[in-house]
């Protein structure tokens, strides 16, 4: 005769440790924090190498040069670059009453992101059992990135720029953290082989509900043969915003803040 | 996570936690009918899974700190990363014995401001003039701060 044991759902009585409750006011922190955002675009592309960062720095600083409050998030936390690039390496971050204040970087463009917390040269290292860590990292990135999102006091903004690294995975985090799928801008270079691995991202970000804001072709004009941005755009009915050169200059990136 | 007392039929209700300080976890829960208690013991493993979703289990006591799962929980942050900002202020019209400054001093500076400010708000809450070693030791009981 098998035990009769109520499920989990069946049981309704109060429970001290309300951890549905303890994530959902998590989520709602965040939201509020958002609430003062006018855009949330993120950065994203299914391949390595092609000059997100690059491309986030730049576009934040030419938006900022048009009179926007930019804020920038460096998501990509295992290869920070962000800070570099927008020349606040040695910013540091002031706790306040409301949250943590970001940095100032070129431009006046806010920012945060892990370079400016983790020592020189260390990699992103989690305290816990290095044994089968990959049952938990996950969850710290996740839970970092949600803190980045939620405890910066990132003030009035007219738009967020989020600096994902290569692949999905911080995508699908973002896409669960926050309270709608977000806004893509997708980066790529000409090549076939990039071409490729933007089109599984740009169709998981579609999958999810992400508007699309348009499609960066980086690296134009050199070595990097090929059709991708056009492709691309064909494919997911979204325009090429931007071809940039290998030198782009001011104006490069003027015309592309204007076009988004 | 929700813990059944079977013969009863009636959910058991957290008691008590404590963090032994070898990355495991105790969490025990009493049946609110027949008294019976039970422990649930997690593994390092399971205790930083835990950990890294920010959320505590017997509930929270105190609300999060900005960036604490961070500041919390990398191994790898940079002692000045933050600056004391506003937390300076805070500690107006607390005091701090030789004592508790040596201890608050051994705490690494990547998560020393907000601890601090913890003790402090602590300590302020309670109408409490001077930190001592004995306080720090209060708060993280109280607070389930054990991990810190």
């Amino acid at each position: 005769m098998p035990l009769h044991i109520r499920t989990y759902h069946e049981l309704t009585e109060p429970d001290r440790s309300r951890l549905g409750d303890q994530i959902a006011a998590q989520r709602r922190r965040l939201a509020e924090r958002l609430a003062a955002v006018g855009r949330v675009l993120v950065v994203m592309s299914g391949k390595g190498g092609v000059g997100k960062s690059f491309v986030t720095a730049h576009l934040a600083r030419a938006l900022a040069r048009d009179g926007r409050a930019v804020g920038v998030l460096d998501a990509d936390l295992n290869g920070p670059t962000v800070a570099r690039l927008l020349d606040a390496t040695d910013a540091r971050l002031v706790p306040q009453d409301d949250g943590i204040l970001p940095a100032t970087g070129a431009d006046g463009v806010r920012l945060v992101s892990m370079a400016q917390l983790l020592a020189d040269g260390q990699p992103l290292a989690f305290k816990g059992p290095a044994a089968e860590s990959f049952v938990w990292r996950g969850a710290a990135e996740a839970g970092a990135l949600r803190e980045l999102l939620a405890d910066i006091a990132w003030g009035t903004l007219d738009v967020l720029l989020l600096d994902l690294p290569p692949g999905m995975q911080r995508f699908l985090e973002l896409c669960d953290l926050l309270p709608a799928a977000p806004e893509v801008l997708t980066v790529t270079i000409p090549t076939p082989e990039s071409r490729d691995a933007v089109r599984r991202a740009m169709r998981a970000a579609v999958e999810r509900g992400s508007p699309l804001a348009g499609i960066v072709e980086n690296m134009v004009g050199g070595e990097f043969r090929g059709t991708a941005g056009d492709d691309l755009a064909l494919e997911f009915a979204t325009p090429v915003v931007a071809r940039i050169p290998w030198h782009p200059t001011p104006d490069t990136w003027h015309l592309l803040a204007t076009r988004l | 996570m929700r813990f059944l007392c079977v013969e009863c039929d009636r959910q058991m209700t957290f008691e008590e936690r404590q963090l032994p300080g070898d990355g495991t976890l105790a969490a025990a829960f009493r049946c609110p009918k027949c008294g019976r208690v039970v422990a649930m013991l997690t593994n390092p493993m399971e205790t930083q899974l835990v950990s890294s979703l920010g959320v505590k289990i017997g509930g929270t006591t105190v609300p999060a700190e900005p960036l604490e799962m961070i500041r919390s929980n990398v191994a790898t942050g940079r002692d000045d990363a933050f600056t004391d900002g506003q937390l300076d202020g805070r500690t107006v019209g607390l005091s701090w014995s030789t004592d508790a400054q040596e201890r608050l001093a051994r705490v690494p500076g990547f998560v020393r401001g907000m601890v601090k400010k913890i003790y402090a708000d602590y300590a302020k809450q309670r109408g409490i003039g001077e930190i001592t070693p004995a306080v720090m030791d209060a708060a993280r009981t109280e607070l389930g701060l054990e991990g810190m």
